[in-house]
C-alpha cells in the first residue's frame, strides 16, 4: 500500500511534465551519466474492487452508504441500545439477509474479476533483458522493457513496435476486444532501427498516458556511436495497444511505454457514469413521504402518551408499578426514548425488502430481453444484449428518440450505384453490350450517347482505386502464390477490409468497371487496369480522413514518375477547392443523387511538381514529428495541399434502409415519441432518408434552419437566425391548436404537420451565448414538430442536442439509437442508450445500455418489453408501499388502546416474516410475468404506449389512490376486529381470547387481503403465479400452525402458542376474517368492473383467440 | 455450423419467450353481477342467523365497583376492611338458559400495557422455579433475594375477588354450584404451564420462592378444595395470564353446569356474594356478567349487523352495476 501510495505521489509529480522519457531496454543515455530509471506503475491490471482483507469493511461501508440500508442499520442500533418493543432480531435479521445476499453477489463478481486479472497478470511473456530473453510474468513488465510477442497473442501492455518478423516492417493486429472492429489493422515499425535490438541504444519521448485509443504522439532518439542521435516520429500507427491481438505476423518486439493501469485500455474502462431511472426517483419521493408519515406517527404517539399519562390514575396504576430505574430516568430522556421506540415499532412501514425485490426483478427481468428470440438475428448469429438492468422500465417511458441515420436507419451496406465523370452520368447497368460494362445513361447536357474522354474515365477509376485505405484480406495459409491473370478475381474472393464501408463500395465499383485494386505491398499500391496490366504506384503519403475536413487524400508516384494527389470527399469540402466551371458540370448531378437518398463523394486530383512535393514532404514529416499540436499542424498542411485541384467526377453510393425502418418509425411516432434524426450526413441525403422512412410525409411542412436559409436573406447570420426562429415559432407553436394530452397530430390529418431541419453550423450558432436565449424557442418549435432532422452533426453536437432536450422542462426521457463510434457520446448522454450491432464496429454496443441487432427490434423493445416492464415495476413499487402501510396502520391504531405503550400488535415472527416470506413472492412473480395486455397487441397498437407515458402509474394520483386503499384497509382490519373483541368470548365453550389472538386475526386478514388484492390485479396467470400466490397463503397457514405448535426453547415468551389453531376453532373468527377480506376488496372489485371500458380490452378479447390460433399453428408446423 | 447457431440462439421455451400458457381472467359484468348477487344473499342469510343468535343470548351485567351510579358494594369500595364481603341481589323473571357462564369484567384496565405485558417469565411458568426469574419481571422479581414465583406484574396483579351465587328459595339461600374447570385454554393447562416438580408436595416444589407481593396466599394454596387446581395450573391464574387485547375486557370466572342448575337459572331471586379484594376505583370499574353462549360465542351484535350491511351493499352494487352495464357496457362489448 505504502509503495503504491508513493508511486501515486511520484506519478502525480511526473504528471506535471508533458511527456515521459523511456530508455529502451533500460540502456543509459550515456555511460557517463548516472542512470536513474524513473518509476512508473507496474504492469498489474487491477479491475477488482476488493482484496481478501478489505472486502468486509469496504463492502459494508459501500452498502451502508445506500440510504435505505443505513436507515435500517440505525433502526437496528436503536433497538440494541434502547429498550424497544421489538427485539433487534426483527430488523436485524432482514437487514443481515439483504446485506449478506448483496455481499455474496458482489464478492462473487469481484472474485471473477480477480480471476480474470490474474489470468492477465500472470501470463508469461518473453522479455529481452541484457541480451538474454527471459520469461517472466506479465505483471512484472516495466516501462522500457523490450517485449516479444508471438502470433495470436495479446499485447501485455502498450508497446512501441520496434521490430517485426515481416520483411516490410509492418504487423497486423485486431482490436476486437478494444473497439470490436475485427478487421486487421496495419502497424509500422519505427524506421531505421538496427536488426539486432541488443545493439539498439535509444530513448523514447512520448506524451503522458491518455485514454484516446487513436492518438499517440512521440519521438524516438536513436543513438549511434559518434553520430548525432537520429530522430524518428512516432504516431498511433507505431503503438500496439494492450488488449489487441497480433495477427498474420509470427513475431514482433516492442518497447513498453505504458504499463498496467496507465495503458489506454485501462484508462478507457473508467468513468462510465451510472444512469438512474425515473422510477428510482419516484421511489425516493415516496420514501420521503413515508418517512414523514413514520415520523408524524411516532410524534403523535409520543405526545398523546404524555397527555394521557397526566390524567389521574393512568401513569402508574398499582398493578403496573415502575422499576426504580424507570422512576429515576429524566423525563425528557424518557420522551426521547419513547419516540425512538415508536419509530422502531412503526419502522416496517419503510419496506426493507423492496430494494432487494426491485433489484431482483430488474436482474431477472432483463434476462427476458436477452432470451427473446425475436431479437435474434441469424445473420450475425446474435440476440439482444443487456448491459445494464437498471433501466428496463425506462424503455416504457421514452418520449424523445434520437436516431443516427447511417447504419441505424439505413443498413450501411453500401452499393455503388452510379458515377459522374465530367458531367456525364455513368451507371453500371444491364447494357452488357458495352465493351467494358461501362455505359452511359443520359448525359445532362445532351441526349446523345456521349461519354467523357477515355483518359478522364481512366483517371477517375484510378483515383477510385488509389484514394482509400482499404486492405485486401490476407490469403489463408493454404493458398499458394497467385498468377497475375487471376489476381483480380483472387482479390475479390478474399474480400476487402476497411474502416468505412463506402470505401469498399467504391473500390468494388471501380473493379466492376475494370480497375481492380490488388493490394498494398511495401508501400506500393498495385492495381490492375482494363487491359489486365498491373500498374504500381508508390504510396507516399496518406492524408487521413477526418470529420472536420470531411475528405481524405493520397499522394502517390506513378511508374512514369508523376507525383499525383488524389482527393475524395464531401461536395462542400471539395467544391471550394476546385475550379468553378468544373463544379458547374457536376453540381446538379450531386444534388440530384443526394435527393434520391444516395451518398455522394466528389473526386479530385492534382499534379504535384517535384519541388512542390519535396516541400510538402518535408513539412509533413516535420509536423508528424511534432510533439505538441501535431494534429493542428497536420491539418494546416493538409489544407494547404488540398487546394487548386481538378474535379474529375462524383460517385453515388446507395445506402439502403434497414428492414422495417418505416414501420418502426411509424410505430414510435404513434406511440407518442418524437423522433429526431441526428446525422453527420448532408442535408439532402438525410432528408431523403427521412422521406423514405415516412418521418417526413408529403404534407409535412419543412421548417429549415440551415446555413443555406440563413445566407439567403443576405443579412447577418444571427439576425436572420432570430427572424427565422420567431417566424417558425409563430407558425408551429402559436398558430397550432393546442395539442391535447392523448390525441396526437399524426392521428388527425386535418392539422398541419411540421418537420424541422437544422444543421450543425446553425446549431452551434444557436447555442453560442448571444443567441442562447433562443434555444427555448428552438425547443418549443421542435416539440411541436412531428420529426426533427439535424444534419451535419459532429458527434459532440449530437450529445449536446440530447442534453438540451433532456434538460427541458419536465425532463422528458430520451433514448438514443446508434451503431457507430460517432454515436457513443449521444448514447452515453441519453437516459437510455441503444446500440445497433451493425457493421461499424462495436463501440456503440459497448457503451450502450441495450444492444439489438436491428433497428426493427426497437419496436418490440420499447412497445412490448418497455411497456410491460414499466407496468410491472410501477405496480411493484406501489404495491410495496401499500402493503406496508396497511401492515403498520393497525399497529399504530392499537397504540390508542394500549396506553401508548408501544405494545406490538403482531408477534415478532410475523413482523419479521411479513415482508420476507408471506407477501414477497407473489409480487415478484407478478413483476416478472405480468402481461396486462399481451405483447402482440402492445406492438400492434402503438397508441397503448401513451397510457403509461410520463410516469403515469407512479405519479401522485396513483400513489394517493394506493395510499388511500392502504389506509382504508388498515382501518378496516383494525376496527373490524376491534368491534368483534368487544366481547372476547368467541368460542362456543365461553373461553376468551387475549391480545395475541387479536393481532393474529388482524394479521391473517391482512395477509389474505394483500395477496388477493394482487391476485385481482393479475391479468396473466401463469402456473408460477398460481404457485406463488396460493403457495404463499398456504405457507402462511402452515407457518402459523407450525410456529404456534411448538414451545420454542429460544423464545422468552411463548406468545403464539396454539393461538392460531385456537382461533380457527371459533366460528366467529372465521366469519370476521371472511367478512373483512371481502369488504376490503369490495372497492377494488368495483373499480375494476366499473372502470371506463377500454378499447384495448375489447380488442384483446378478440385478439386473444386469433393469437392463440397463430401460436398453435406455429407449434403444429414444427417451428417451435 | 448448426451447433454454433444453436449455441447463440436463445432457447425457444415458453418460459424464456414469455409465452407460458396463462389464464387471463377478466372481471366482466357477466359473472361479477351474479357473483355479487350470490354473495349478497349468502351474507344476508348468515347475517340474519348471526343476529338472531346474538339476540337470543341472555346477558346480565352487574357493576359492583361501589362508586358512582352503581351502589352495589359501596360499603367495600374504600377498601377499609379486608376481606370485605358484599352482596349483589338480582331476580330473574324467566329461565336464564344454561349452561350459564359467569364472567368478571374490568374496564380501563391496561393488561396490554407493554411493560406490564412482558412482565412474566414463561420459563418459570413452565415449571422451572429454581432459575432466577427474568429481568422483565422487575419490580416483582425478588423479595429479600428470593425469587418470586410466579414473578412479574401480571401474576402479582391477579384478580382476587371471589364470587359465590345463592338462589333465595323461601328465604333460605341455596348455593348454586360454580364449576371452575375448563375455563382456561386446554393447551395452557396441559402444555404451556407446568407446576414445578419435586418429591413430596407441591409446597416443597415452591420451596425457596416467595409469593407475589399482592397475594394473600402462596401459589400452591390458591384452591384449597382441589389439589390439582393449584400452583401455576390454577385455572383462574391461567385465565388471568392470558392478557386481554383491549383495556375493557371480561374474563371467564365460572360455569354453572351441574346440579339443579345445569339447564339454567330458573326464575327467582338470587344473591351474589362477593369477597371484595380487588381495587379498581382509582382508574376504572369492575362488573360481573352472567351470560350464556352459542356456536358464535358470547353476545356480539356486530357480526350479524355487519354481515347484513355488507350483504345488502353487495345486492345494491349488483343492481347498480346491472343498470350501468345495461346502459353503457353491453352495447360496447357487442359492437
Amino acid at each position: 500500500m505504502i509503495r503504491r501510495g508513493l508511486d501515486r505521489l511520484l506519478g502525480r509529480g511526473e504528471g506535471r511534465a508533458d511527456s515521459r522519457t523511456v530508455y529502451v531496454g533500460h540502456g543509459a543515455w550515456s555511460p557517463a551519466q548516472p542512470f536513474t530509471p524513473p518509476r512508473y506503475c507496474d504492469n498489474r491490471i487491477v479491475s477488482s474492487k476488493y482484496t481478501l482483507w478489505n472486502f468486509l469493511p469496504k463492502n459494508l461501508f459501500e452498502q451502508f452508504r445506500r440510504i435505505a440500508n443505513f436507515y435500517f442499520l440505525i433502526i437496528f442500533l436503536v433497538q440494541v441500545i434502547v429498550d424497544t418493543p421489538t427485539s433487534p432480531v426483527t430488523s436485524g435479521l432482514p437487514l443481515f439477509f439483504v446485506i449478506t445476499v448483496t455481499a455474496i453477489k458482489q464478492g462473487f463478481e469481484d472474485w471473477l474479476r480477480h480471476k480474470a486479472d490474474n489470468e492477465v497478470n500472470k501470463y508469461p511473456v518473453t522479455v529481452l533483458d541484457g541480451g538474454r530473453s527471459t520469461r517472466k510474468e506479465s505483471e512484472k513488465i516495466r516501462v522500457g522493457d523490450v517485449v516479444e510477442v508471438l502470433e495470436d497473442e495479446t499485447f501485455p501492455c502498450d508497446l512501441v513496435l520496434l521490430q517485426s518478423s515481416r520483411d516490410d516492417g509492418t504487423c497486423y493486429v485486431t482490436t476486437a476486444s478494444l473497439d470490436g472492429e475485427s478487421n486487421h489493422k496495419t502497424h509500422y515499425t519505427v524506421p531505421d532501427i538496427e536488426t539486432d535490438l541488443l545493439l539498439l541504444n535509444a530513448t523514447l519521448e512520448c506524451e503522458q498516458p491518455q485514454p484516446d485509443l487513436y492518438k499517440f504522439v512521440g519521438r524516438m532518439y536513436i543513438r549511434r556511436e559518434g553520430q548525432e542521435p537520429a530522430v524518428r516520429s512516432l504516431g498511433p500507427e507505431n503503438l500496439l495497444l494492450k488488449g489487441a491481438t497480433l495477427k498474420n505476423t509470427s513475431k514482433i518486439s516492442g518497447v513498453a511505454v505504458y504499463t498496467g493501469m496507465e495503458t489506454k485500455m485501462a484508462l478507457n474502462y473508467q468513468g462510465k457514469s451510472q444512469k438512474r431511472s425515473v422510477v428510482e426517483k419516484s421511489i425516493n419521493c415516496f420514501l420521503v413521504v413515508y418517512l414523514c408519515i413514520l415520523l408524524s406517527k411516532a410524534l403523535v404517539c409520543t405526545t398523546l402518551k404524555y397527555v394521557w399519562q397526566r390524567q389521574p390514575g393512568q401513569d402508574e396504576p398499582w398493578y403496573n408499578q415502575k422499576t426504580q430505574k424507570e422512576k429515576d430516568t429524566d423525563l425528557y430522556l424518557k420522551m426521547f426514548t419513547d419516540f425512538l421506540s415508536f419509530m422502531v415499532l412503526f419502522n416496517f412501514i419503510i419496506p426493507v425488502s423492496m430494494y432487494v425485490t426491485v433489484e431482483m426483478q430488474k436482474f431477472l427481468g432483463s434476462s427476458f430481453i436477452t432470451w427473446d428470440r425475436d431479437f435474434y438475428d441469424p445473420q450475425i448469429q446474435e440476440g439482444a444484449l443487456v448491459n445494464t438492468s437498471d433501466l428496463n422500465e425506462e424503455l416504457g417511458q421514452v418520449e424523445h428518440v434520437f436516431t443516427d441515420k447511417t447504419g441505424t436507419l439505413t443498413q450501411n451496406n453500401m452499393e455503388f450505384i452510379e458515377c459522374c465523370i465530367d458531367g456525364f452520368q455513368y451507371k453500371y447497368g444491364n447494357c452488357a453490350s458495352e465493351l467494358d460494362g461501362f455505359c452511359v445513361e443520359d448525359g445532362p447536357v445532351n441526349k446523345l450517347q456521349r461519354k467523357a474522354g477515355r483518359e478522364r474515365e481512366e483517371l477517375f477509376l484510378r483515383a477510385l482505386c488509389l484514394c482509400h485505405t482499404v486492405q485486401v484480406k490476407e490469403p489463408g495459409p493454404g493458398l499458394g502464390p497467385v498468377d497475375q491473370v487471376d489476381a483480380a478475381r483472387a482479390v475479390e474472393e478474399r474480400g476487402f477490409i476497411a474502416s468505412s464501408p463506402d470505401e469498399v463500395a467504391l473500390v468494388k465499383g471501380a473493379m466492376r468497371f475494370g480497375f481492380s485494386f490488388l493490394g498494398l505491398d511495401c508501400m506500393k499500391m498495385k492495381i490492375q487496369n482494363r487491359n489486365k496490366e498491373i500498374e504500381e504506384y508508390d504510396l507516399l503519403h496518406v492524408l487521413n480522413f477526418d470529420p472536420v475536413r470531411r475528405r481524405m487524400s493520397v499522394i502517390v508516384k506513378s511508374e512514369a514518375g508523376e507525383t499525383l494527389l488524389f482527393c475524395k470527399g464531401a461536395d462542400v469540402s471539395i467544391f471550394p477547392r476546385v475550379r468553378e466551371e468544373e463544379v458547374m458540370r457536376i453540381r446538379t448531378h450531386v444534388e440530384r443523387n443526394a435527393t434520391e437518398g444516395y451518398r455522394t463523394l466528389c473526386v479530385a486530383y492534382k499534379k504535384l511538381s517535384t519541388e512542390a512535393f519535396a516541400q510538402a514532404d518535408a513539412s509533413l514529416r516535420e509536423a508528424r514529428l511534432a510533439l505538441q499540436d501535431r494534429e493542428e499542424k497536420l491539418l494546416n498542411i493538409y489544407d494547404q495541399l488540398e487546394t487548386g485541384m481538378n474535379l474529375i467526377g462524383a460517385t453515388a453510393v446507395e445506402d439502403r434502409l434497414q428492414e422495417e425502418a418505416t414501420v418502426t418509425m411509424e410505430a414510435l411516432q404513434n406511440a407518442g415519441m418524437k423522433v429526431w434524426v441526428l446525422t453527420g450526413d448532408k442535408m439532402e441525403t438525410a432528408k431523403s432518408t427521412c422521406y423514405a422512412c415516412r418521418l417526413f410525409q408529403r404534407r409535412t411542412e419543412l421548417l429549415e434552419l440551415t446555413v443555406r436559409t440563413l445566407e439567403a436573406g443576405g443579412q447577418k447570420c444571427e439576425g436572420r437566425l432570430h427572424e427565422l426562429l420567431l417566424d417558425y415559432h409563430r407558425r408551429a407553436v402559436q398558430d397550432a391548436p393546442p395539442a391535447k394530452g392523448g390525441v396526437s397530430r399524426s392521428w388527425s390529418s386535418a392539422v398541419q404537420d411540421y418537420g424541422f431541419i437544422i444543421d450543425g453550423a446553425t446549431l452551434s450558432l444557436l447555442l453560442k451565448p448571444p443567441s442562447s436565449r433562443y434555444t427555448s424557442l428552438f425547443l418549443e418549435i421542435c416539440q411541436n414538430c412531428a420529426a426533427v432532422l439535424c444534419c451535419r452533426m459532429a458527434p459532440l453536437q449530437k450529445a449536446q442536442i440530447v442534453r438540451l432536450v433532456k434538460n427541458t422542462k419536465g425532463s422528458p426521457i430520451t433514448l438514443s439509437v446508434g451503431d457507430g463510434a460517432n454515436d457513443v457520446s449521444m448514447i452515453l448522454e441519453a437516459h437510455v442508450g441503444i446500440g445497433i450491432k451493425g457493421n461499424e464496429g462495436r463501440q456503440a454496443v459497448r457503451n450502450s445500455d441495450y444492444a439489438v441487432p436491428k433497428l426493427k427490434h426497437l419496436r418490440k423493445l420499447l412497445l412490448g418489453h418497455g411497456h410491460l416492464y414499466y407496468v410491472r415495476i410501477a405496480q411493484l413499487v406501489q404495491y410495496f408501499f401499500y402493503k406496508n402501510l396497511c401492515f403498520i396502520l393497525p399497529q399504530f391504531l392499537y397504540q390508542f388502546f394500549c396506553g401508548y405503550s408501544q405494545q406490538p400488535l403482531y408477534d415478532a415472527a410475523y413482523l419479521m416474516m411479513y415482508n420476507i416470506c408471506f407477501t414477497s413472492m407473489p409480487i415478484l412473480a407478478y413483476s416478472l410475468f405480468e402481461q396486462h395486455i399481451c405483447i402482440e397487441i402492445l406492438m400492434d397498437n402503438a397508441i397503448l404506449y401513451r397510457e403509461v407515458a410520463r410516469n403515469a402509474s407512479l405519479r401522485w394520483g396513483p400513489f394517493l389512490h394506493w395510499t388511500a386503499l392502504g389506509i382504508y384497509q388498515g382501518l378496516l382490519f383494525f376496527f373490524g376486529v376491534h368491534c368483534l373483541f368487544r366481547n372476547p368470548a368467541l368460542q362456543d365453550n365461553g373461553q376468551v381470547y387475549g391480545n395475541w389472538s387479536f393481532g393474529t386475526i388482524v394479521f391473517t386478514v391482512m395477509v389474505f387481503t394483500v395477496t388477493l388484492k394482487l391476485a385481482l390485479d393479475t391479468r396473466h396467470w401463469t402456473w408460477i403465479n398460481h404457485l406463488v400466490i396460493w403457495g404463499s397463503l398456504a405457507f402462511y397457514v402452515f407457518f402459523s400452525f407450525f410456529w404456534g405448535g411448538i414451545i420454542w426453547p429460544f423464545l422468552k415468551q411463548q406468545r403464539l402458542y396454539f393461538v392460531f389453531a385456537n382461533l380457527l376453532s371459533s366460528v366467529s373468527a372465521w366469519l370476521v376474517i371472511i367478512l373483512l377480506i371481502l369488504l376490503s376488496l369490495l372497492p377494488e372489485v368495483l373499480l375494476v368492473v366499473l372502470r371506463k371500458p377500454r378499447a384495448s380490452h375489447i380488442q384483446q378479447l378478440k385478439m386473444r383467440s386469433s393469437a392463440r390460433k397463430h401460436r398453435d399453428f406455429l407449434s403444429n408446423t414444427g417451428v417451435i | 455450423m448448426k451447433s454454433q447457431q444453436a449455441a447463440n440462439r436463445p432457447d425457444n421455451t415458453a418460459f424464456t419467450q414469455q409465452r407460458l400458457p396463462a389464464w387471463q381472467p377478466m372481471l366482466s359484468a357477466h359473472f361479477v353481477i351474479p357473483g355479487f348477487l350470490l354473495i349478497g344473499m349468502a351474507f344476508i342469510g348468515i347475517g340474519v342467523a348471526l343476529y338472531i343468535t346474538s339476540q337470543n343470548i341472555q346477558v346480565l351485567e352487574k357493576d359492583y365497583t361501589g362508586t358512582g351510579q352503581y351502589t352495589a358494594c359501596s360499603e367495600c369500595a374504600d377498601m377499609q376492611t379486608i376481606p370485605c364481603i358484599c352482596n349483589v341481589t338480582f331476580s330473574l323473571t324467566t329461565l336464564f338458559t344454561g349452561p350459564v357462564f359467569l364472567y368478571y369484567g374490568l374496564s380501563n384496565y391496561y393488561q396490554n400495557y407493554r411493560k406490564y405485558q412482558v412482565s412474566r417469565d414463561d420459563v418459570q411458568l413452565w415449571g422451572d422455579v429454581t432459575k432466577s426469574p427474568g429481568d422483565a419481571c422487575a419490580p416483582y422479581q425478588y423479595i429479600d433475594n428470593k425469587p418470586i414465583a410466579p414473578c412479574g406484574s401480571i401474576a402479582n396483579s391477579m384478580f382476587n375477588d371471589t364470587f359465590s351465587l345463592y338462589q333465595i328459595i323461601n328465604g333460605t339461600m341455596k348455593l348454586v354450584p360454580l364449576d371452575g374447570k375448563g375455563i382456561a385454554w386446554w393447551t395452557d393447562y396441559n402444555i404451556k404451564f407446568r407446576n414445578p416438580s419435586a418429591q413430596g408436595s407441591l409446597q416443597d416444589a415452591f420451596n425457596g420462592t416467595m409469593k407475589p407481593v399482592n397475594w394473600s396466599k402462596p401459589a400452591y394454596e390458591l384452591n384449597p378444595s382441589d389439589m390439582n387446581d393449584n400452583g401455576f395450573l390454577n385455572q383462574d391464574f391461567l385465565v388471568w395470564m392470558r392478557t386481554a387485547a383491549l383495556p375493557d375486557f371480561q374474563k371467564l370466572y365460572r360455569r354453572i353446569t351441574s346440579g339443579d342448575y345445569a339447564l339454567g337459572l330458573p326464575p327467582g331471586d338470587y344473591v351474589l356474594q362477593i369477597e371484595y379484594n380487588y381495587a379498581v376505583k382509582d382508574f376504572g370499574r369492575k362488573k360481573v356478567v352472567f351470560s350464556n353462549v352459542t356456536w358464535m360465542g358470547g353476545k356480539n351484535e356486530f357480526l350479524g349487523v355487519a354481515y347484513i350491511v355488507v350483504g345488502s351493499l353487495c345486492l345494491v352494487m349488483s343492481v347498480v352495476m346491472l343498470v350501468v352495464y345495461a346502459k353503457y357496457k353491453f352495447a360496447d362489448e357487442n359492437a
